[in-house]
């Protein structure tokens, strides 16, 4: 009886010092892992996450003081791939990839303050003072920082719609897919 | 011949007959046509006419763009009222640009070019002909004819096989065209013989299609022009099926048949070269089957492209219920239509209006792992795993098990007796794999975009810094100055 | 709204209920020739089974909050304790078909997530916990007798728990066993206790299962000619039970008994058509499943000569069912275009030659 129990207390205390002391010795210095994490997101900075920027939302995973499924324009992309690279499990459940959308001017409203180009983190707006803005469509990244800043509230996020091209099947059992709407005949 | 064993493929009921006895009817001219201008794989055409603009039967409306591309013509003489943005008959129902004519009921050809001897043309200038005339693959791929025409003289083809499967329930357009234009079609097989240099030709024929091979043997008796019938079974229209059962050749994959020296054309395809070269007339028209349990005359009808598929189900005596659902093509790989007023395209084959018992909807039950799917598919994947990795989100694991390489021909799903819908899954996930590399490029363009803000914001600040700093330093200076001549006047 | 509707827009006319209801019509022959045998015990047995799994099956689905009636109606709960059943001794006492039940049900199916998700056949799963719980119960069989108990009596011999001790004998396996280990040889073992055509047609002591050989082939050549199976895992199995019996009992007659032996007795025939073939728990390819078979009749034959078992078709179902997601990973078909390994086939080009 007494020998089993004296046996294995040995045998653990040993294996755990043999832990420890590879844990000090063997220590990785710096943590690669925030750089990885850091190239998974999206990297515009848009703060939506709650983070200072992409690499305070890639430390707060390293740490796992943040869940994967923080980063909204990442969409189920970016939570499947964080989920991966940290060896936990990604509940997509709550993820809808957001609807694709662009920033808009409305030209009516503009007043040509400058505010949004100032705040936007990919340069995506052009403009100069007193000329009314406007957005380029590829480099647009949906954060939204300029909707906040706009005094007149010209600028906004508008859903893109479907093309030929970027048009996709839903998966089966997800939801129904909508039937196309008959409208857009060609008249003379 | 000697055929060769095929693996996979099932045997659904051939629900032909309704619409192979009779004799492909001409359509009366719709009271607008539209014509889109991409109705091809590659580059969509430009259009080339105005609004307002009168055309001819035949008038080139769109010109190819690029090296992948092909022209779209006037497939009547009439008024070009509209050119924008029309339904296509894609299953999303997106707009495609379109260009809408009015006809003026009198067909009037342009002037064309016949030469006196066809088969004394050179094969570069039959290849040229097959282009300008907008000639695409009328089996459904639409892959411009003439584009495959050079690249396998180019890579070097030894036998051409005509593809006279039509393995699709419903279907019998092909049939039709075979029992009623063996001749023409005959002579288009030798046209593309010449055209891509093949020592053989073939045509594979289903043997359902007893009339149809009776048709073109007599056509093709005194010719090099081979006939050869092989066994009915889906999908035996698929290209490398049919050259698996005809040569017993295997085309590698992420490759061509053209690497195995076989070129493969449909039957439709045949026929639309010799009208072109012999009597030289553009694609205008094509054969399309209407049928289903819901339309009253079933049949085959000739079509002006462009006609809306609402005048199709008219000229067949109309829906005798109503059809629980609409498909474009034939059941198997055919897309659902939610509404008429799309048009015919080249590629369409068939328009269907199916009865609830003839679709056999039922809800989707767990897998039970029986394999009938595997042992259905023609390329020997395994539908049963790839589907449950793609509904566990697991993508790359399904591409691992050979998603790309899938066909989509429906075998799996039309066997499963779970109504499992694998087919589905299989383009979810390739649909989900294209947007993910799409959002991957941009967001590296939209990253370096950040990055080089964020570079030029640090360069403003630190040059602001120094400018700051100089200005200081110079203020000091002039500062020290002034205190030193200060001091200086007091001493003086 | 109906929404979009994919490809393909025609369906095979089969179904998950079909499948079930053509295996339970090729199990009826020979559960009829059961009943036959052994009088109205087995009826109760067998009824008891299938009324405890689908009960059990709806409470099961009940408490983990999915739908009930579609899980029950295909079928597969019914048919996983009918096998269950036959694999019973006739005269067993009812609880040990209700605890057998809810064992194959509950634990061997539903936990794991319903219909498909299993690793371990269900029915072999609950023979076995049987087999191990209940030793006595589970290997007391009884010979055919010509004069059996009515209709109620036989509800004592069911439900009542009457003792057997006196009517009991040994199945041809157990016999030949001990026989064994008193030393005895094979002939004076068999002696007086084997009549071949006696075991083809079934009249001797064994489980409802296995006492028909010839019924239970019947059936499964059946649900071949209906595509319900391939031939692939029964043929497999039987010769991995055939092909070792032959080679030992050539080589010593006197202590191996031979291959028709084999494929007569026990749980042989039932488990190559009828287990060995359930699709949930067998390898998705032709080649996997001759893999698979092979595997369960030789582990059988191991089993039953050299292992302390007399039995050993349950067992070794078992222990391939473990094997088949790596049969799976290893055996796949080759995809078109590609090689085994899966790269790109190299092309032959054009050969002008070709006529």
């Amino acid at each position: 009886m007494v020998i089993p129990i004296l046996s294995l207390t040995v045998l653990g205390a040993v294996l755990g010092l043999i832990l420890g002391m590879a844990a000090r010795f063997f220590k990785v210095e710096g943590n690669p892992l925030v750089e990885e994490l850091e190239a998974i997101l999206p990297g515009s900075q848009c703060g939506q996450c709650g983070y200072p920027g992409c690499t305070g939302a890639a430390q707060a995973l390293a740490d796992g003081s943040a869940p994967v499924t923080l980063c909204p324009p990442g969409g189920r992309a970016v939570v499947i791939a964080l989920a991966a690279r940290l060896g936990v499990e990604a509940d997509l459940s709550g993820v809808k990839d957001a609807v694709p959308s662009i920033a808009d001017v409305r030209e009516e409203l503009c007043i040509g303050c400058t505010r949004c180009y100032k705040v936007c983190p990919t340069d995506a707006i052009l403009g100069a003072a007193k000329h009314i803005h406007a957005v380029f469509k590829e480099a647009c990244t949906a954060c939204g920082s300029c909707v906040e800043v706009c005094p007149t509230e010209a600028i906004l996020l508008r859903p893109v719609p479907p093309t030929l091209q970027s048009w996709g099947w839903v998966k089966p059992g997800s939801m129904p897919q909508p039937l196309a709407a008959n409208e857009g005949v060609l008249a003379a | 011949m000697k055929l060769f064993k095929l693996r996979g493929g099932v045997h659904p009921e051939g629900r032909k007959a309704s619409s192979a006895d009779t004799a492909i009817r001409a359509l009366p001219l719709p009271p607008q046509l539209y014509v889109q201008l991409q109705q091809h794989v590659g580059a969509p055409a430009k259009p080339v006419v105005q609004v307002g603009d009168t055309v001819l039967a035949g008038q080139l409306i769109g010109a190819g763009q690029g090296n992948i591309s092909a022209p779209v013509h006037a497939p009547t003489s009439g008024r070009v009222v509209a050119i924008g943005d029309h339904p296509s008959p894609h299953p999303s129902g997106l707009p495609a640009a379109t260009v809408a004519i009015a006809p003026d009921g009198e067909a009037r050809w342009i002037e064309v070019d016949v030469p006196a001897d066809p088969f004394a043309l050179t094969p570069e200038d039959i290849a040229a002909r097959v282009g300008a005339a907008g000639i695409v693959g009328l089996g459904g791929a639409t892959f411009p004819s003439a584009v495959k025409l050079k690249l396998s003289r180019k890579s070097g083809v030894d036998t051409l096989i005509i593809n006279g499967g039509e393995c699709e329930p419903y279907l019998t357009c092909d049939d039709r065209i075979m029992r009623e234009r063996a001749a023409e079609i005959v002579t288009g097989i030798r046209l593309i013989q010449l055209a891509v240099g093949a020592t053989r030709a073939l045509v594979g024929i289903e043997d359902n299609k007893p009339a149809a091979l009776a048709a073109m043997r007599a056509a093709a008796a005194g010719t090099e022009v081979q006939i050869q019938a092989v066994p009915a079974m889906y999908p035996m229209g698929w290209d490398k099926q049919m050259i698996q059962v005809l040569l017993g050749r295997e085309v590698p994959a992420e490759g061509r048949s053209a690497d195995i020296g076989v070129l493969v054309h449909n039957v439709a395809t045949a026929w639309a070269v010799q009208q072109t070269i012999c009597l030289g007339r553009p694609l205008v028209s094509r054969i399309v089957t209407v049928s289903g349990g819901a339309v009253a005359q079933p049949g085959n009808l000739e079509v002006p492209i462009g006609t809306p598929v609402q005048a199709l189900f008219d000229a067949c005596g109309g829906f005798v219920s109503t059809p629980a659902r609409l498909v474009l093509g034939g059941p198997m790989m055919g897309h659902q239509l939610t509404h008429t007023s799309v048009p015919v395209v080249k590629g369409s084959s068939g328009v269907l209006a199916l009865t609830q018992a003839e679709i056999g909807l039922t809800q989707p039950a767990p897998c039970i792992r029986c394999s009938s799917c595997v042992r259905a598919c023609p390329v020997g994947l395994l539908p049963l795993e790839m589907a449950a990795r793609i509904r566990t989100d697991n993508l790359d694991a399904a591409v691992a098990l050979g998603l790309k390489d899938c066909i989509g021909c429906g075998s799996c799903s039309y066997v499963c007796p779970s109504s499992i819908p694998l087919v589905h899954y299989f383009n979810y996930a390739r649909g989900e794999l294209m947007a993910q590399a799409r959002s991957k490029l941009k967001q590296e363009a939209t990253r370096k975009l950040a990055d080089e803000r964020n570079a030029r914001m640090e360069r403003i600040a630190r040059e602001r810094e120094e400018a700051a700093a100089a200005r200081k330093a110079a203020k000091a200076a002039r500062d020290a100055a002034a205190k030193a001549t200060e001091k200086t006047e007091v001493i003086a | 709204m109906t929404p979009l509707a994919h490809s393909p827009h025609a369906h095979a006319v089969t179904s998950v209920s079909r499948i079930m209801a053509t295996v339970m019509l090729a199990l009826v022959p020979a559960t009829l020739f059961g009943f036959w045998l052994y009088g109205w015990p087995a009826v109760y047995l067998w009824a008891v089974s299938l009324l405890a799994a689908i009960l059990g099956e709806a409470a099961m689905l009940k408490v983990q909050q999915r739908a009930v009636k579609p899980a029950i109606l295909d079928g597969s709960g019914v048919l996983t304790t009918w096998l269950l059943a036959l694999s019973l001794p006739p005269w067993a006492p009812w609880w040990i078909a209700v605890v057998g039940s809810l064992f194959a049900v509950i634990v061997g199916k539903q936990v794991f997530g319903g219909l498909g998700q299993n690793v371990f056949n269900p029915a072999m799963a609950a023979r076995v916990m049987l087999l191990i719980s209940f030793p006595l119960e589970m290997t007391t069989w009884m010979p055919p007798m010509s004069q059996l108990p009515g209709m109620v009596d036989s509800l004592a011999v069911t439900f009542g728990g009457v003792q057997l001790d006196a009517v009991s004998s040994a199945s041809l396996l157990g016999h030949v066993k001990t026989e064994f280990s008193r030393g005895l040889d094979l002939q004076q073992a068999l002696a007086g206790h084997y009549a071949p055509l006696q075991a083809l047609w079934g009249e001797r002591s064994g489980s409802l299962g296995e006492t028909s050989a010839l019924l239970i082939l019947l059936g499964g050549v059946f649900l071949i000619a209906r595509r319900i199976i391939t031939w692939h895992a029964p043929v497999a199995m039987l010769a991995g039970v055939a092909l070792p019996a032959l080679l030992m009992s050539l080589i010593d007659p006197g202590h191996y008994a031979g291959p028709v032996v084999h494929l007569l007795s026990g749980g042989v025939m039932l488990g190559a058509f009828f287990i060995a073939t359930d699709p949930v728990t067998s390898p998705n390819t032709a080649t996997g499943q001759l893999v698979f078979g092979l595997g369960c009749g030789l582990l059988t034959y191991i089993i039953r000569t050299w292992g302390a078992y007399p039995e050993g078709v349950a067992f070794a179902v078992m222990l391939m069912n473990a094997a088949t997601p790596v049969i799976d990973r290893y055996l796949k078909p080759r995809i078109y275009g590609r090689t085994r390994k899966g790269e790109t086939l190299v092309a032959e080009p054009a050969n002008k030659d070709a006529a």
